[in-house]
């Protein structure tokens, strides 16, 4: 059978049986389509949290970039995994015994205020569109180059798909998707993972592998790398480049953002108990580590396999520099798809990769005889082509290409629910009809999920930077808007509706700003972005963490000079904070 | 009374177990870096190595670990859900 066939045939399988669970699992009532009916075991919830939060970023992009940052990377590994410890132990026990279905829905009852909860509203459907539009992209790069259609048809396809499982079985529908996508995803990643590994390095653990020798005795994989990466001018693999205020900020900001992120909140209210909800954000993250620990793994190794590729023999010896014409097989295929592009700047026929940006090693590239470097590579199709790099059978590369799909798909789908659900109950219910009927909230749900995915697929089309860098933008929004109101509202019983309403409104436009001001996404950038000028040498991935606090200290002095909350938010708070369903005793607090 | 005595034994697990938490990845993994990297332990630089695998691994850890303290906190303050 052709590799074409295959993907097709692995492909199209994955999506009969997620429309086939999506269809079993059908909500019928409100309570399952905003959360599964509160009955998902703590299990099936971690895997499906997984797979909700494993995106087309951590799946596609994560190992590519840690490919090209090395040490820098550690930013989203650590970012995107700590979160889940502020998560279990700050925010999901007492976010599921306050029992309700959205998070808009919680701000609104404990500050008792219908303005923080349309305020919280705009703030969920800012981020999730905008983490949403970064699925979208995934989803165009795996349908161009792995169904060899056109992006327009594989975004169209990816929509349909998502359409029929969150528009139809809400909620419980996506929760037993996601658990099967988990599955798909996990193993697509490890397979390829292991293989490499073992050839490589001879161990078939790829968490040990990357720290062991080479198979050929040549020393260290991580200290060969540090060596030939350096000898080509780049930063050294294991120390990186990035200023440690920066790499301290980003990943601060990753996991305070990871924390408030509406999606992978709602999924602490879809368990029985509060005990499920701490057990369950335990196995959420044991199910996310698998793929996060074997990620790095994966990153050095295609930045070794690709510099070997190429650099075939000692630096700066002329003959030591792959040539054009005997490029390998995978490097045409993707040469095709615009996503490698060489270009023979002195004309000698042979591919010369090096960081020809670093003016200290322009003078040795000189005399070698390099004019510039000739290669680029978009980092997002590493982990894609990663398999064929390493000369693994079709089918492997044909679970690879439903993993990212999966990834994608499950992740889409998580935040497009979380965002009709906040539309449907929080505004149209909650500000427009409070009368309106079960059934009609659940039809308004569906018009409101159909609404977002077209949105969604719209925003997929033309999307200007890589897929973990838009993200990451999601996740500063998410940790200097939501966060800190949501921490406090169970911390504290002081803070009150017109507080979190200006420390909200005071996060999210200082961070929208910010990243505006240098990345320019709603009007043109005013500054470059280069670290001269970043505030504190913060750079705008990282900038979440001064919303947040800005967040905190609005939330705290407007709300301690203006009037407390009444007694119904004190006596709502203490009941937050106990599992078991108390009558409020006057004094304690 | 009881339930205040409960939230500031809840209150003190949860601040150890994040002081652990902000010393593995922050400390380990950012801060301290450099001085950990030093220390060589198979292909691993120690700083790197927690930065690129040691902090998830014992993020996972922790919260096992709170889920199993907290439920046993409930219990010795009778403040668990009824079956």
């Amino acid at each position: 059978m052709s590799q074409q066939l295959l993907i097709y045939f692995v492909v199209g399988g994955s999506f009969l049986l997620y429309i086939g669970l999506a269809i079993y699992s059908k909500a019928n009532s409100t309570s399952d389509f905003y959360v599964a009916g509160k009955h998902v075991s703590p299990v099936a919830n971690g895997m499906a949290t997984a797979a909700d939060w494993m995106s087309a970023a951590s799946f596609i992009s994560m190992a590519g970039l840690i490919a090209f940052l090395g040490y820098d990377g550690s930013v989203y590994l650590m970012g995107w995994t700590g979160g889940y410890v502020i998560l279990a132990l700050l925010l999901a026990p007492y976010l599921r015994k306050f029992g309700k279905y959205t998070v808009p829905e919680f701000i609104g009852d404990r500050y008792d205020s219908q303005i923080a909860r349309t305020v919280a509203v705009v703030c969920l459907i800012v981020i999730s569109f905008t983490y949403v539009a970064g699925q979208m992209r995934g989803v165009g790069i795996v349908f161009a180059r792995f169904l060899n259609v056109d992006v327009t048809v594989g975004l169209l396809t990816g929509m349909g798909i998502v359409f029929v499982y969150a528009v139809f079985g809400g909620m419980k529908g996506i929760t037993y998707t996601q658990v099967a996508q988990y599955c798909v995803m996990i193993f697509a990643y490890t397979l390829p993972a292991v293989f490499i590994t073992f050839q490589v390095t001879n161990i078939p653990i790829p968490q040990l592998g990357f720290g062991s020798e080479l198979a050929d005795g040549s020393g260290y994989l991580l200290t060969r790398l540090d060596q030939v990466v350096t000898e080509l001018g780049f930063a050294s693999y294991t120390d990186g480049s990035k200023s440690m205020t920066d790499v301290f900020f980003i990943t601060m900001a990753l996991m305070i953002g990871t924390a408030g992120l509406p999606h992978v909140i709602v999924r602490f209210f879809t368990v029985p108990r509060v005990r499920d909800a701490r057990i369950s954000a335990g196995y959420a993250l044991l199910f996310i580590a698998i793929l996060y620990t074997t990620a790095p793994a994966v990153g050095s190794l295609a930045r070794w396999n690709l510099t070997a590729t190429i650099q075939t023999g000692e630096v700066g010896a002329p003959t030591a520099n792959l040539q054009y014409d005997e490029r390998p097989q995978w490097f045409k295929t993707w040469e095709e798809t615009g996503l490698i592009k060489f270009d023979d700047k002195n004309q000698d026929g042979r591919i010369q990769y090096y960081n020809d940006s670093n003016e200290q090693f322009a003078s040795v590239a000189e005399s070698y005889g390099w004019e510039g470097n000739e290669l680029t590579i978009d980092r997002d199709i590493l982990v894609l082509a990663n398999p064929e790099i390493a000369g693994l059978p079709d089918w492997v590369v044909a679970f690879i290409a439903a993993g990212a799909i999966a990834a994608a798909l499950s992740t889409a789908a998580g935040l497009l629910l979380v965002i009709s659900a906040a539309v449907s109950h929080d505004l149209v219910k909650s500000v427009f009809n409070r009368n309106m009927s079960d059934r009609n909230e659940l039809i308004v749900g569906r018009i409101c999920a159909a609404v977002a995915i077209c949105f969604a697929g719209y925003l997929g089309f033309d999307l200007p930077a890589f897929v973990a860098e838009v993200v990451a933008f999601a996740f500063g929004i998410a940790a200097a808007s939501l966060f800190p109101v949501i921490l406090l509202g169970i911390f504290s019983v002081r803070v009150n509706g017109i507080g979190a309403i200006c420390g909200m409104l005071s996060g999210l436009v200082f961070t929208t700003l910010y990243i505006n001001a240098f990345k320019g996404m709603l009007f043109s950038p005013m500054f470059e972005n280069v670290s001269e000028n970043w505030l504190f040498g913060i750079s705008p991935e990282g900038i979440g963490v001064l919303g947040a606090l800005l967040n905190f200290a609005v939330t705290l002095v407007v709300s301690y000079c203006t009037k407390a909350p009444r007694q119904e938010v004190v006596d709502l708070v203490h009941n937050l904070r106990t599992p078991r369903v108390v009558r409020p005793e006057v004094s304690h607090g | 009374m009881k339930h205040r005595q409960y939230w500031l034994a809840n209150l003190r697990l949860v601040g150890i177990l994040l002081s652990i938490w902000f010393i593995v990845s922050f400390g380990c993994g950012i801060l301290f870096v450099d001085v950990l990297n030093q220390i060589q332990i198979g292909g691993f630089k120690l700083g790197f190595w927690f930065a690129q695998q040691g902090s998830i691994v014992v993020f996972v850890v922790l919260i096992f670990v709170y889920a199993v303290l907290a439920n046993r906190l409930d219990r010795t303050h009778d403040v668990d859900e009824e079956e």
